[in-house]
């Protein structure tokens, strides 16, 4: 099933969230360690990030040794995508019509 | 991926800012436009839009007022279908009319102190998202 966008947001709307999403897209698969180092915030903090990232299938783990490696899911922001395409055609929609309104309306 | 960067929408209209103030607060005339509803200019003021019901939507949006601030910015949170954003106003005279933008974002300006960063570092990470899913397979 996939994510609701509301999830996605919510994941989302933190900046250290959206930091490390863009980090792991950018440089692909990475440590809580390596992530850490360039995050400015602590390591449990950066492995709670993660597990909300990952509850909103925005990352993978995968388990090698002692280390947990993470990787970006891009496929994950599909609702997003769908939910920005969908209110796009509704603004446009409604700006024509707020533009006929005025033409109609008194000056 | 283009429709992204039109969540915000900004158009300038031949028309004075105080008419077009009026096309966004008086109830009956956003019925014309926009859809049903109970709408006041009051900060606070709870309301819905109200459209025909559709097969996986009840035609709902639940608002709040956030912002008035007359003939500059009207702000109200958007919930629907679960889902949970704001939408922003604002009108800035120019020689010709008004420069008219409505912004809809992720998030609830009074549930986030830090909304002006946050909400900058988010249009920025729209950006980035188009490219991030132009290289999707």
């Amino acid at each position: 099933m996939r994510t609701a966008p509301d999830v996605l947001f919510k994941s989302l709307a933190d900046p250290t969230r959206r930091a490390l999403f863009e980090r792991l897209s950018r440089d692909g698969e990475q440590t809580v360690r390596m992530l850490t180092d360039h995050s400015g915030v602590s390591q449990p903090a950066v492995s709670k990030h993660l597990g909300v990232l990952k509850h909103a299938g925005l990352v993978r783990a995968r388990h090698r040794g002692r280390q947990t490696h993470y990787s970006a899911q891009p496929r994950a922001l599909a609702p997003l995508v769908d939910w920005m395409s969908y209110y796009s055609r509704f603004w446009h929609d409604r700006f024509d019509r707020l533009e006929d309104l005025l033409k109609r309306m008194d000056p | 991926m283009s429709t992204t960067r039109s969540l915000v929408i900004e158009k300038e209209l031949p028309h004075p800012p105080a008419k077009i103030w009026r096309a966004l607060t008086e109830g009956t005339l956003i019925k014309e436009w926009m859809m049903d509803n109970d709408f006041q200019p009051v900060v606070g003021h709870k309301f819905s839009f109200r459209s025909t019901p559709m097969p996986n939507w009840n035609g709902v949006v639940d608002c709040e007022v956030l912002v008035v601030e007359p003939y500059k910015k009207l702000a109200y949170s958007w919930g629907s279908l679960g889902g949970e954003s704001a939408v922003v106003w604002t009108l800035v005279a120019t020689e010709g009319g008004t420069l008219v933008r409505m912004e809809q974002s992720g998030f609830r300006p009074d549930q986030d102190a830090n909304y002006k960063g946050a909400n900058y570092g988010w249009q920025r990470f729209i950006g980035g998202l188009e490219r991030v899913v132009a290289a999707l397979p």
